[in-house]
Formats: C-alpha cells, structure tokens, sequence
C-alpha cells in the first residue's frame, strides 16, 4: 500500500518568514497573492509609528512581479499603459495604471526599467493572461518572478541612514524613483527609492538566497535607528496618508466587475496626469478620449473629516442645505496620528468632489455596542495629507 | 503619389467592388488596389489547364443580394438558373430537390419537405432583411439608429406569431442534425440538407447553430441557384465596370504590403513595390485578422483589440477539385441533361457528421462530401469543344493538417478525393485530362484569405451580428480612425453576395467627414 501522499497545507512562506516569526507576537496573518503575509507582529501603532518616526521594514515578496524583456518591450508597455513609457530611462521607475479597452483601470502598478528593454512590472494583482494577450503580434517575452525576487521595503525618516551603514555606496544620489544596483555579500542587489508609505523610503530586490542574510545586516545596521518589522495594518494607515490607493478597496480592477458602472476610468481615480493622449495608440485611448470630451461620472476625493471616529464606509452628501440625496461613499478611512487629522478617501459623482467644496458625511460609530450617527462636515482636499520635504530631498538628511 | 483619394479599398473581391461602386457613385474618389492579376477575389473564372477554365473558388450563385444588383444596376447572363440540387446515390435512385419540391423520397418527406423548406424561407426572409443592415449597437450610449434597428427586430420577430415565434428562437442555435432527424425519414435528402448546412465552415452536422448557417444559405433566393455564363468572372467583372463606370480606378498587381497609420490614424497604404498612396480612408475587403494583424500591425490598435481579432476562429475545411474531362463521366440514373445540375454526395447526415470527425482531428475525410457541377455543360466556352470540366467542393480538408500540406498531402487529398467520386461515377478516372486541387493552405495563398476560409471567419452566433468580426467592431468602422472592413469578415459574412459590401459603404457615406 502506498502512502497517501502528504499535501502541504495552506500558504507560502516568504523566504524572510523565518526571521519575522521569530519577532512576531500577535499570530496574525492573512494570505497575500498565496503567501502568508502578516496584519502586524506586536502592536500595529507601535509598527505604524516606527514608518513616520523612525524605519518600519515590510515584507512585499507577495508582490506580483514580471519581467518583460524582448525586442518589442519598450512598445508594448508604452500600448500597454496610459503614460508614455519612452520618458522612462533605464534606471528609473514609473508609476501607472493600464486601463481595459473600455478606459476602464484593471490595476496599477510599478515598471522598473532595469536595463534597455528590460522590465519589471509589479503589482497588487496577477495579469499573466492579460498581459500575454496584449503581446500578441509583438516580439516580447513575459515571465513571472515572483518567486524568484525576495523584497523588503525600508520606509522611514532614518532609512537612508540605515542604508548608508548597511553598505549601499552612492545611496545618497539615488532620487526618488530611481534604482541602482549595489553589491551584497558579493552578490549583486538592486535598490529603489519606492515605496507605499509616502515618506522617505527604499525597497530593496535580492535572490530569496540571500533573504536572512539581508535582514540580519539590515536590522543590524537599523538597531540604534528604531528598526522595526511592520505589517500590512500599520502599512495600510500609511498609504492612506499618503493618498494612495488599494485595488479592491479605492476602485475594482475593472476585470472583475459585473456590474455596469463599477469600475473606474484614471480620471476618475484622480490619475489624469497618468494619461498622455500624445500616444497614438494605448489601450484604452479611444475609450478615454471620449470620456474626456463626454465628462466623467465620477470623482475621487481625498476628504479632511471633522472630528476623531474615521468615517469607514460612510456615505457622502453634499454640503449642509443641499440634497439629501447621498452622492458617494468612502472607501478608506483613517484616524492620522501623524496629521492629527481625521482622513479618508472616497469617491463622489461629479460634479461634486472639487477641491475646497464642503460635504457631509454620515459616520456611525459604537460605542458599548450601541450605535450612534453623526454628520461631519468634509472638506475635498488636493494634495496628500502626509508629504514631508524629505520625500523629496535628494540626498536626503540623516535623521 | 501626390495624389490623394477619398477612400483606397484593398481588395477586389466582389464585397471590395460593390463597395468601390457605391462610394464612387456616390462620387467619392476611389481607388482600388487588388493584388491577384484579375479582379474578383475567390469569384473569379481562371484557366487551370490548357484550355480548360474554371470558377476557381466559389462556384454556385445564391445569396447575391438583390439590392446590390438593383443599386449597381447589374445585368447578368445566367448559363443555369434555378438548378436542381441531385443527391446521388449509388444505385442510381437518387434524389432531386428545388426551391419547395423532393423527388425520389416518400410522400410523406416530400409533404414535410414543403413545409420545412416554407419555414426555413419565412425565417431566411426575416434574416436577410438584417443582412442588409449595419448590426445595431448594444452599448448603453447607442445611437437612436441602433436602437431603433433593435427594436424593428425584435418586433419582426415577433410579428412572426406565437408557434412561429417558438419556433425560431427553438431552432435558431440547434444543430440541423436533429432536426433532419425528427421531420424526414430519407437519407440521402438528410445528408443532401447536412451538407447544405456545413458547406464552407468548420462544422458537422451536429455543430451547433447549423440551423443558422443553413438559414444564412437561403437568405437572399431561398436557395435558388445560379451559375453566370462565363463562370464567376462575369459577375466580378460586371461590378468592376460599374465601379469604373462610376469613376472608380482598379489596379490590378498592386498587393498591400500595409496600411500607412500615421499618429492614430490610417493615412495610406503601401505596397509591396514600395508604392504608397494616401488617404484618410481605407477600406479593407481582406479578412478582419490579415487586416489588423499583417496590415495594421498589432501595434497599432489597442492590445484587447489585437486580442479579440486574434481570437476569430477561421480555419477552412472547404477544398476545391477541378477535372479537365474528355467527356462526361457516366453516372447511373442520371439523365443527361442534369449533368447541369447541382450534383452532391452526402449519403446521409451520419456520413456528413463521419467525414467532419476527421477534421476535428487534423485529418482529411477518407469519405468526403462533395458538391459538384459540370458548368461546361450548359456553359461549353470554359472547355475546349467537346470538352468537359468539372468543379467541385469537397469537405473536409482541415486547414490545420496535422502533418501539415504539402504537395504529396494535397495529392493523396486528390486521389482519395477520385476514389470517392469513383464510386459514383466508374469511368471517371480514365477521362481526366488534368486535375487542379486547392487546399485551403492553397486558397489563403493564392486569394489570400486567411485560414483559407471563405466565410472570413466562422458563421457562428458568437461571431455573426453584433460580434462580426468581433464585439465593438460590428459597424464595419475599425477602432482605428480611417479604417473599415468591407469583406466578408464583417456583417453578414461569406458567400457571393455582397451584402458586406453594400452596407460598409452605406455606413462610410452615413457618416460622411467623420468617415
């Protein structure tokens, strides 16, 4: 009789699973694209403030990634995104989102241009299907790596300094979007200045070989700097400071809505700087052309609430003496430590939602489990609501 | 060229020349470029031994839409009108059938023949109305033309009557298989009405929607068919000169290599010489995937585009055999002057289906099915006098050969191919002067028509309509500013009857600058 043979259960284990289950306290994980990715590993303020204070080290190896490479590369990126690829040089990395043939956003995402021709792409969702279709009839090669990069991002006021005694020569001219190549243990390993935090930060891309060895070096060189593993809790309060958006949570990837009307077109997500008409061809350009002309059906806001209990889920209105009639909804909502500020994001018909027109919001909050409403005014705000210079600084100073 | 045409069609198929006629009568500047060295596309007559001529692709006249012939004011010769389509049998007790009446059957299928055929009719009616319109738009932001040609639809539809009503939308996606099954008992009539049915497409009998394409078949004549004294020629020929007549110029020799796309939109074409000539408005008679894909260049239009084109099923399955004869092969019961008819060999429905098995798999029928005629008899110039050839359909012979084609593949084709009409007709072989066999692999090479399929892309309900060639792309206009198909790609789809011609033109000339 043969065994039946054992499947393993459950999630993938990144390969810096080891050291972070040595640190983690809380026993709180979820499941990230199939790996275990943790909510937080001993108190998800004390992690969130180590982002804005000091360095909180996050675990992005779920991070969908493909390299695209090919003699085409360059043209079929450009086809595939709303920006124009041409501008990105090799060195440099682009923010964009990539839009169905109906304008409609499916997700966005980072593009690394390693070398000339060759790419990353990172995102929150798998596109191998979609993107091999968009390849038709180009000369491109597409491969998934997953599983083959391990990435940590280092996002902090003293994460350049932490860089700088981990080892990274140069690191100081490094601009924000930018990477490099920088050498490790004797292996090469490649460092950009990204992130999701909206601050000062790095992420570092290695082989999954040399994981432990970088997180040891890393917490090492951080342990006077307030070095401090964070999950996705602590992550999530950041990316909302800084404006960020979340597919499945600020818009749907337009692949899975359906239902008319639920998904998103860039301008309607607050990205028409993503857009450039003066490509021929994209996909979604005939699409989006017309919504311009035609106008929009919605608007995303960034909402300044009055008083302390963040508005999750609310409804929005328009301002006090206006309609009753509820005119959008929020779809992340954060107390702000850091801004002292109560803040969300949301997403309203037009022609509301421009920036400085006051709206209400209906918050319910519990309290010794009875229910309580409040109507808050909201004010539509334009720029993020955490955006230090040092973002920007380059170099930027030793904090 | 400095000159500068309003509209450039690719293409002189039969679809690219009533469409350069009416845009030209219309008094636009048209110029059409055809790369074979005579206009007419797959309905051309050519010589194919000495001597000896031949329709070269399509051969039978049946869906030639009667507005097309009243617009351009066309005056054909017919050499066979109204032909009797005769299923052979081999014992020589065959069975004839035109327009409502059988022969050969009992009673009792010649009265359910007549009421099958009065059905088929009132429905092939209903469908013809819409091959003559541009497919109405589903999006929510469609025009009040789409919604008002929507809703005529639907109410025609209904207008039929209640059992009717039923009836259609029963019958609509079935295959014909079972339904030739529940209303005769006579095989040779259900394989003669299985072929009519599968007769250019990559199905079987008990394919879905074979009620369709059957329905397709009779839209326009109910059926009747014809053949133009001189073989396909004459007709091609007789659009071209309306097309010049009404100021367009044909040039002949002139194959595209590409469309110009300049900064989002066609500006041009070039061909292979290195010859451009511009415009803002070029019309392709070529098949929806060569179009974008060889043409435009996938890197022209949107990826999701690229995608759908690409998804367009299109694999020929149709061959054609031509026979250069001494004389008439001898066919048991067969009076001598039905050797002018519609000859087919389909059994019955279960050998159709058999010989469509092969296919499925990459292999060529060891049985196929034929339609045949002998136009020299009623048409005696295509031979030398005395002189007889034949031209005949024969299914299936895959696209996609598993071992792919070749000269020896096209040649045991050919020689399994006399075998089968061998049982048929005893002394054929020792008439044969010369034999020309066209693959599919030969009829996208020689007419260029990808995947060698002459409906341009498979009669199915998911590509017919609103999704021909494919969703968002079904007015004829590409996603891609100056660009139109005009073939049989588009709505409605294959067949001479150029249909897709008419209405692409009536859409570039509705919408006028904006074309």
């Amino acid at each position: 009789m043969s065994k039946v043979r054992e499947v393993p259960q459950g999630r993938l284990q990144s390969p810096f699973y080891p050291r972070q289950a040595e640190l983690d306290r809380l026993s709180r994980w979820h499941e990230w694209k199939g790996y275990m990715s943790a909510d937080g590993f001993y108190d998800e303020a004390l992690e969130y403030f180590a982002i804005r204070n000091s360095t909180g080290v996050f675990d992005l190896t779920p991070m969908t990634k493909y390299r695209i490479s090919g003699a085409d590369s360059l043209d079929y990126i450009d086809r595939l995104v709303t920006r124009d690829m041409r501008k990105i040089k090799p060195g440099r990395v682009a923010y964009a989102v990539w839009c169905d043939d109906q304008g409609q956003v499916i997700d966005d995402g980072t593009i690394f241009h390693l070398d000339e021709g060759e790419y990353r792409l990172c995102s929150q969702e798998r596109h191998m299907s979609w993107l091999q279709a968009a390849a038709i009839g180009m000369d491109v090669s597409i491969v998934e790596e997953t599983h083959d990069i391990a990435a940590l991002a280092v996002q902090g006021p003293t994460s350049f300094s932490i860089m700088r005694i981990l080892g990274c020569a140069g690191i100081e001219n490094l601009k924000p979007f930018g990477l490099m190549h920088v050498e490790f243990q004797g292996k090469q390993m490649m460092v950009s200045r990204t992130g999701f935090t909206g601050d000062l930060g790095y992420e570092i891309w290695i082989a999954p070989e040399q994981a432990e060895a970088l997180w040891d070096a890393l917490f090492e060189a951080g342990k006077d700097l307030g070095i401090r593993a964070i999950g996705t809790e602590a992550l999530e309060a950041a990316r909302i400071e800084a404006g960020f958006l979340a597919a499945y949570v600020d818009f749907l990837p337009a692949n899975v809505t359906v239902r008319s009307g639920r998904s998103r077109s860039p301008f309607e997500l607050g990205l028409e700087w993503l857009v450039d008409f003066k490509k021929p061809v994209f996909n979604g350009r005939r699409a989006l052309a017309e919504e311009k002309r035609r106008g929009s059906t919605w608007r995303l806001v960034k909402l300044d609430i009055e008083g302390n209990k963040p508005a999750h889920h609310s409804y929005i209105y328009p301002g006090s003496g206006s309609s009753k009639k509820e005119i959008g909804f929020i779809t992340s909502a954060a107390w702000s430590p850091v801004c002292k500020q109560n803040i969300a994001i949301g997403t309203v018909r037009t022609p509301h939602g421009k920036v400085g027109e006051k709206l209400r919001v209906e918050i319910y909050y519990q309290r010794e489990m009875h229910w309580s409403r409040v109507m808050a005014e909201a004010t539509v705000v334009d720029k993020p609501f955490w955006d230090p210079p040092r973002r920007r600084a380059t170099p930027p100073g030793p904090y | 060229m400095d000159e500068r045409y309003d509209a450039i069609v690719i293409g002189a198929g039969h679809n690219g020349l009533v469409c350069a006629s009416l845009l030209a009568k219309a008094g636009k500047k048209v110029l059409v470029l055809e790369a074979g060295s005579q206009v007419g596309g797959a309905a051309v007559t050519r010589e194919f031994a000495d001597g000896y001529s031949v329709s070269a692709c399509a051969h039978l006249l049946y869906q030639l839409q009667p507005q097309v012939q009243r617009e351009l004011d066309l005056k054909l010769t017919l050499a066979s009108k109204k032909m009797t389509t005769v299923a052979l049998a081999t014992d020589g007790n065959h069975v004839r059938y035109r327009g409502k009446e059988v022969s050969g059957t009992s009673d009792a299928d010649a009265a359910s023949f007549r009421d099958f055929h009065r059905r088929m009719s009132r429905f092939a009616d209903l469908l013809q109305t819409y091959l003559n319109k541009v497919p109405p738009r589903l999006a929510a932001d469609a025009g009040m033309d789409d919604v008002l040609t929507l809703a005529r639809f639907g109410f025609d539809v209904r207008r039929l009557g209640k059992t009717e009503l039923r009836e259609f939308l029963r019958l609509i996606g079935i295959n014909i298989f079972d339904e030739l099954a529940e209303r005769f008992e006579n095989p040779l009539l259900k394989g003669a009405l299985s072929l009519d049915a599968v007769l250019g497409t990559h199905l079987g009998p008990r394919s879905p929607n074979t009620i369709l394409t059957y329905l397709y078949r009779l839209a326009g004549s109910h059926g009747s068919l014809s053949a133009p004294a001189g073989g396909m020629s004459s007709l091609t020929e007789a659009l071209a000169h309306s097309a010049r007549d009404n100021g367009a110029t044909i040039r002949t020799g002139m194959h595209v290599k590409r469309i110009v796309v300049d900064n989002g939109r066609v500006a041009g074409v070039e061909t292979d010489s290195g010859e451009t000539f511009d415009s803002w408005l070029v019309v392709s008679n070529a098949d929806p995937k060569s179009t974008i894909m060889k043409l435009v260049s996938a890197r022209n239009v949107e990826p999701e585009f690229t995608r759908r084109i690409h998804n367009i099923r299109m694999r020929g399955n149709a061959a054609k055999l031509h026979l250069a004869l001494s004389a008439l092969p001898s066919i048991a019961g067969l009076e001598d002057q039905e050797y002018g008819e519609r000859i087919v060999i389909a059994p019955d429905e279960v050998y159709v289906e058999r010989a469509f098995n092969a296919a499925k798999y990459g292999e060529i029928s060891a049985k196929p099915v034929f339609e045949i005629t002998f136009p020299t008899h009623r048409d005696p110039g295509l031979a030398p006098e005395g002189k007889h050839v034949m031209s005949a359909i024969v299914q299936y012979a895959p696209y996609q050969l598993k071992q792919g084609w070749s000269d020896a593949t096209r040649e045991a084709f050919c020689e399994q191919a006399i075998d089968t009409l061998s049982d048929y007709m005893p002394d054929l072989r020792q008439n044969i002067v010369a034999s020309e066999t066209l693959t599919p692999a030969d009829i996208e090479e020689q007419f260029l028509i990808g995947g060698g399929h002459w409906h341009h892309g498979e009669l199915a309900l998911d590509q017919f309509l609103f999704t021909r060639p494919v969703g968002g792309a079904a007015q004829y206009a590409m996603p891609l500013d100056g660009l139109y198909l005009c073939g049989a790609g588009a709505h409605p789809g294959g067949g001479v009857s150029g249909a897709a011609g008419r209405n692409a033109a009536r859409m570039i000339l509705k919408r006028g600058k904006a074309a």
